[in-house]
């Protein structure tokens, strides 16, 4: 319950406060945020295999989001910082189908 | 990466039921822990919210710099081409202009030569300086051979165009003969009084017709026995025109 709430208001925070980024922080909020959804989508699936954390879950995604930001920090250092988030990108997206796809044999056992 | 609690360990065999009913029991009396996630959860939808209000008006503001640069690349490269391309269509514009010029210049020589063929052919009015002579002749002695030859040496002293009696051009197929009734001219016969208008410089051609031997002592003389006169005149007008026949045999080589 509260994590739909949390969703809603976090939508509608940022709908209504229109904030921006600092500029050198954009290039990685994309990344974070697949990496969040990456996080989210595992604290899900294991909530459903009812070995869920909160403390799991927290540490889990600050660290996905941190992570993948890094990365892609590291990759514009070395100058490979298109190629990397492709990687983090796809690494994360199989993740994230793959965590999807497990939820759906727990909800509908299809 | 972490793990987001992978782990399968643990899990207890569960159905269908008994995941939705846990679902519908936690979203009707939400845990303490639930407050963590929706607070992960805010900041994720927070974040989502960010990047899609952002990405709107600021397309390159999350380019990276090499992204940039190589945009910066195909813009500048572009901007060449399309500077390339305006000069050669500047050099293709002065060349047409050029071409229109030379056309025209070209029109203007063809116009000064078709109104000089038209004065030389006699398709044409014309007017100029010249002289004007009236030859009298009473008793018909005037031959074919001597108004030839008075025509002729006003061609000589540079007579441009001439006329006789201001009704027939002289042109090159220009003929004179002699019937019993006078001189014939083209097919018109000519009275006793034969005025020969001719344009070119005035005293050349009035000298022309005055020397010894010339026009005016053969028409006086004893032969003919009339009279000449010859006058110059400051602006002659020449109206008679001929139609050009289209020539039969000759063709342009």
């Amino acid at each position: 319950m509260y994590a739909i709430i949390g969703l809603v208001l976090g939508i509608a925070l940022g709908l209504f406060l229109q904030p921006s980024l600092p500029p050198q922080l954009q290039p990685y909020l994309p990344i974070a945020i697949v990496a969040a959804l990456d996080a989210v989508f595992g604290g899900f699936r294991a909530y459903l295999d009812a070995v869920f954390d909160d403390k799991v879950f927290v540490v889990s995604f600050i660290s996905n989001v941190l992570i993948a930001a890094l990365i892609v920090w590291v990759g514009d250092l070395i100058g490979v910082g298109t190629q990397l988030s492709t990687a983090v990108v796809v690494v994360l997206g199989i993740r994230i189908f793959t965590n999807v796809a497990h939820i759906r044999r727990k909800l509908f056992h299809a | 990466m972490p793990e987001p609690a992978r782990s399968h360990t643990g899990a207890p065999p569960q159905d269908e039921a008994s995941v939705w009913r846990r679902m519908g029991r936690d979203l009707t009396r939400p845990s303490r822990g639930q407050v963590v996630v929706g607070v992960i959860l805010l900041l994720l939808g927070f974040g989502v919210t960010l990047q899609l209000a952002g990405g709107d008006d600021e397309r390159y503001t999350t380019l990276r710099q090499d992204e940039l640069v190589a945009m910066l690349d195909d813009v500048t490269a572009e901007s060449r081409r399309l500077q390339s391309e305006v000069s050669e269509l500047e050099r293709t514009r002065a060349q047409l202009q050029s071409g229109a010029d030379a056309s025209a210049v070209a029109r203007e020589q063809a116009l000064a030569r078709l109104e000089a063929l038209e004065l030389l052919g006699g398709t044409a009015p014309a007017t100029g300086p010249g002289i004007r002579v009236t030859i009298t002749d009473r008793q018909g002695q005037l031959t074919p051979e001597i108004l030839l030859n008075a025509l002729e040496e006003l061609r000589d002293a540079g007579a441009e165009v001439m006329e006789i009696d201001d009704r027939l051009r002289l042109v090159t197929s220009t003929w004179v003969a002699k019937t019993d009734e006078g001189l014939v001219v083209d097919g018109t016969t000519l009275g006793s009084t034969i005025v020969i208008e001719a344009i070119g410089v005035p005293g050349t051609l009035a000298e022309a017709t005055r020397f010894r031997g010339g026009l005016v002592s053969t028409i006086e003389g004893e032969r003919v026995g009339g009279t000449a006169r010859v006058e110059e005149v400051e602006e002659l007008r020449i109206d008679s025109v001929v139609t050009p026949e289209p020539p039969r045999f000759a063709r342009p080589a």
